[in-house]
């Protein structure tokens, strides 16, 4: 089967509009994923034994387990206890779920980067704990994580296809439809292809550019 | 309701395609990442562009996209594969594209001077990577390998959407047939957690395994 251009644009705004939930899914799930990683980090550091236990199966169990079947969980084992969700709404707190985990451990890693020497600083000069937080630590946490979460945000950029099994409306379901009507998979499939390849290359040179500002150097 | 066992039956069915892709593709994987890896690093330009190729196009679509491609798309060109060809191939070529970053950064973490002594007592490429770098990256590779490998036991939920019966399409039956979802979906998260774990547990023996003898060398 040859490739048919006047098809790539025919089908170009069917695609353009499955690419924009993409995005929408992609952002909705990073603004989740960055607080509940939060929450987990909290949580983890927590000085009640068992809550901090529990946290760190808990995460440890998502991020040992697809990603799909904890959509699947979201989207036809929640409605049965009460809760039914639009499934863009389940796609959103899946994905955020999960990439919450691994945002949890960028936390970790970056505040326990921070060398014991800096915390026994504040303790001396004797200031509060929030001040210690605000002026000490997370100034020279912050900055190594942000390279990291931002490979995360890809990461999970490129995870968003697997929202079309639980019937979310975006780039991949969108191709999915149009290649079923048309009976035509070459362009639709490979189109996908070429969008994700496209922003993730970009968003990789971007990183590059972020590294170079902010990684490892944290004492600037 | 009913019948339980037939269902359990079912899943561990599932069970067993899930373990066998994980296995099969992990192969693929390996051979890929240090494939690439090595070609990364060769002397001759074009390789290096190949696998450089190699690498970004895979890390750069997502498993979901390469998996459809290779499965809806492939046949068009004259080649049909079967589900379960299709899952091993995607999941081992785009697991093996993060492991070649993983072989190659550990190569390069091996101190020059390594190399310069390799060179110094006359060894050849061969010998050089095989007797004296390779020894002392693969305990660097192991830890994020052990990652890549739960990575890629995840990864093969997806090829339940291109109709390979593994445990989670065996799941989607289970439910359809009885109505019940949160039993089976239950049970796959734990069976899949177990394997998780035990590919984790397996990682840290090879790990002990690896660096055993190495003591002194590296600080």
């Amino acid at each position: 089967m040859s490739w048919d251009w006047a098809f790539v644009w025919q089908i170009m705004p069917t695609l353009l509009q499955g690419l924009k939930i993409t995005l929408l899914v992609t952002v909705l799930g990073a603004i989740v994923a960055a607080v509940l990683g939060l929450v987990f980090a909290v949580l983890r550091r927590s000085s009640i034994k068992p809550l901090a236990q529990g946290t760190s199966v808990l995460v440890q169990f998502i991020r040992g387990t697809p990603l799909l079947v904890q959509l699947y969980v979201i989207f036809y084992v929640l409605p049965d206890i009460g809760i039914r969700l639009p499934a863009l709404v389940a796609g959103v707190i899946g994905i955020g779920l999960h990439y919450a985990t691994y945002a949890a451990e960028v936390y970790r890693g970056g505040i326990e980067a921070v060398p014991r020497g800096q915390w026994e600083a504040a303790r001396a000069t004797n200031l509060t704990m929030r001040q210690t937080w605000a002026h000490v630590v997370l100034p020279q946490a912050v900055p190594p994580m942000i390279p990291a979460l931002a490979n995360y945000l890809i990461a999970m950029f490129k995870e968003t296809p697997l929202l079309s099994a639980i019937t979310v409306l975006e780039l991949m379901n969108q191709a999915k439809s149009v290649a079923n009507s048309s009976y035509r998979y070459v362009e639709p499939m490979t189109m996908v292809g070429v969008f994700f390849l496209v922003i993730s290359l970009i968003s990789v040179a971007l990183i590059s550019l972020l590294e170079a500002r902010y990684g490892r150097k944290a004492s600037r | 309701m009913g019948d339980w066992s037939g269902y359990i039956g079912l899943i561990l069915q599932g069970a067993l395609v899930t373990a066998q892709l994980t296995v099969m593709g992990t192969a693929l994987a390996l051979v890929m990442a240090f494939t690439a890896g090595l070609a990364r690093l060769a002397p001759f330009a074009p390789l290096r562009w190949l696998a450089r190729a190699y690498v970004e196009f895979f890390r750069g679509t997502s498993i979901f996209v390469q998996l459809f491609w290779v499965y809806f798309v492939l046949p068009f060109a004259g080649v049909s594969l079967s589900p379960l060809q299709a899952g091993v191939l995607a999941l081992g070529l785009n697991v093996g594209a993060y492991g070649a970053e993983v072989v190659r950064g550990a190569v390069l973490s091996v101190p020059r001077d390594q190399f310069e002594a390799c060179i110094a007592v006359n060894l050849s490429r061969f010998q050089r990577m095989r007797h004296v770098i390779l020894p002392q990256a693969l305990p660097l590779m192991l830890p994020t390998f052990g990652n890549n490998a739960i990575e890629l036991l995840k990864g093969t939920a997806v090829v339940s959407l291109i109709s390979l019966s593994d445990m989670t399409f065996q799941a989607q039956v289970v439910r359809a047939q009885t109505g019940s979802t949160l039993i089976p979906f239950a049970t796959i998260l734990v069976l899949y957690f177990a394997m998780s774990l035990l590919i984790g547990a397996g990682m840290r023996w090879l790990e002990r395994r690896v660096t055993r003898g190495l003591d002194g060398v590296r600080t």
